[in-house]
């Protein structure tokens, strides 16, 4: 059997076991939705439209927050790798960053941002920002030496070489770096407008969970859910080919 | 091979002889690497004048300064003193009509055979009805026909150094200079490997100057061969083969060929001697 179906058996194996455990009252309703009321709730709220502020807004700053880190981790990432000193001042630092938690910056961004969407975004690309530095420091790291030495030999500029060789060559450790800025942005938004927003996805979840509406609760959840794994699919499928193609 | 062959002469030479026409030279060429505490005199002065459609090897130990010659005739590193001259013009940076192919695997992974073999024409501007026709002629002369579409990752060592060489093809260079081009595959795929070489030489009548560790592939590819010394590596002989020009990978099992590899044998493995006991004391 294929690792893919196994893994499938076993997320269908779970899902059933909680759908059974909510039925026969083991897990009571205040405390769990049977899955396939999850389902139910989340085509409710999808078709009344009632939380499409919330979600418009999360995804609109997950997609920022991602698109920030991106460009901003891509072009720190270069200046660092064109600047040993500063590298060699930086890499420890960013080996630790993640053992920092950067939620506990969310007075400052209150204080300089206001509670709103760009405190949201500035958190989330603060937890974003590294990994894509850290990819692209990887991928430049990389480059095999004859593929510039083959540049040289067929003369091209330096921007020409950095555009036509050092990009596309890098290009498969940058989605690493690109995947793993949507993952952060996902959580630095989702988990931020926990404490930092009135209105999002995580906001509204809160919300719910303290007027015990479990049904909306869960339904945004599982909303969350969707959306993360197939977000992650389509990732991981173009990050496979690109894999694909870099073995050597 | 012609088996008349079999019975030329090996010459053996203190000096390199006159060449008719000297399509490359080095001149009193001397490479010193700057190390954090030292520095290291890699080559030289080293003297070489290769004759226009000459196949030319370079033999010598492990860290003579084998590929440092290769780069500096090919534009990608200068020397500290001493000239290099490619058609009669010093070589400043990479000149026209030069293509390299490299021991490591160079082709571009993102890219298709047919792209990779097309890269440098398309750089170069060159019309695309004549990029289809050179990289259509470079695919099939290397027997890539069914492998055009392609991408390295899905092809052998040995097939994607054809791609290298075929990539160079197209370019028409006049003189190709190859960085021990086999010194990743099996012995199999190296002679055979040797008789593309030999037959893309015939074809275009470039010069060709091969770098190599392999006393064979010298021996049966070339019409001259340069033995050089320990680093600070120079030339301590030159052995010419009296190979006939259309020879293949058959003159192997002649037994002029054991004479050409006994002889650079004999020199080299002074030289090697010396890093040995260099490594003991």
């Amino acid at each position: 059997m294929s690792e893919k179906w196994l893994r499938l058996i076993v997320v269908a194996t779970m899902i059933l076991l909680v759908e059974l455990l909510c039925r026969v009252g083991v897990i009571p309703r205040m405390v769990m939705l049977a899955p396939s009321q999850m389902v139910v709730e989340l085509a409710e709220i999808l078709r009344t439209g009632q939380f499409s502020a919330d979600i418009r807004t999360t995804f609109t700053n997950i997609a920022i927050s991602t698109a920030l880190s991106i460009v901003l981790g891509f072009v720190a990432g270069l200046i660092i790798y064109s600047l040993p000193a500063l590298r060699h001042a930086l890499e420890p630092l960013l080996a630790s960053y993640y053992a920092v938690p950067t939620f506990v910056f969310y007075p400052i961004f209150i204080t300089l941002f206001g509670v709103g969407s760009a405190s949201i975004i500035a958190i989330a690309v603060l937890l974003a920002v590294v990994s894509m530095i850290t990819a692209t420091l990887n991928g430049l790291d990389r480059i095999p030496r004859v593929l510039r030495k083959t540049a040289q030999i067929y003369r091209m500029s330096r921007a020409k070489t950095a555009l036509l060789v050092e990009l596309p060559a890098t290009l498969p450790y940058l989605f690493t770096g690109v995947k793993l800025s949507v993952a952060y942005s996902f959580i630095g938004v989702i988990a931020s407008e926990f404490i930092l927003s009135g209105a999002g996805i995580g906001y509204a979840i809160a919300y719910a969970y303290n007027l015990f509406e479990n049904g909306h609760m869960y339904a945004l959840i599982l909303l969350v859910l969707v959306t993360v794994t197939i977000v992650n699919t389509i990732l991981n499928m173009i990050d496979r080919r690109l894999q694909a193609r870099r073995q050597r | 091979m012609n088996p008349a062959a079999a019975g030329a002469k090996v010459v053996t030479l203190k000096q390199q002889p006159a060449p008719v026409e000297a399509h490359a030279t080095l001149r009193g060429v001397t490479r010193i690497f700057q190390l954090p505490k030292s520095t290291l005199h890699a080559l030289g002065p080293i003297d070489l004048d290769l004759a226009k459609g000459e196949f030319f090897s370079v033999v010598g130990p492990s860290g003579c300064g084998k590929s440092t010659l290769l780069d500096i005739l090919a534009g990608l590193s200068a020397p500290q003193a001493g000239t290099a001259h490619f058609e009669g013009k010093p070589v400043n940076g990479v000149p026209d009509g030069v293509g390299v192919v490299f021991q490591e695997d160079a082709s571009f992974p993102w890219l298709n055979v047919r792209d990779n073999v097309a890269f440098g024409l398309r750089r170069a501007g060159v019309d695309p009805a004549e990029i289809q026709r050179r990289v259509d002629y470079a695919i099939g002369f290397m027997g890539l026909k069914d492998f055009a579409a392609s991408f390295p990752a899905q092809l052998s060592g040995g097939m994607r150094q054809r791609v290298c060489i075929a990539r160079t093809l197209v370019m028409q260079p006049r003189l190709i200079l190859l960085d021990e081009p086999f010194g990743a595959l099996d012995q199999q795929t190296r002679l055979l490997m040797g008789d593309e070489l030999l037959r893309l030489w015939r074809e275009t009548s470039a010069t060709v100057l091969l770098i190599t560790h392999a006393l064979d592939e010298a021996a049966m590819l070339s019409d001259r061969v340069g033995v050089m010394s320990t680093r600070p590596g120079t030339f301590i002989d030159f052995v010419e083969t009296g190979w006939e020009r259309d020879r293949d990978s058959r003159v192997v099992s002649t037994p002029h060929f054991g004479d050409i590899t006994a002889r650079l044998w004999e020199k080299l493995r002074v030289e090697a001697l010396k890093i040995m006991s260099a490594g003991k004391s």
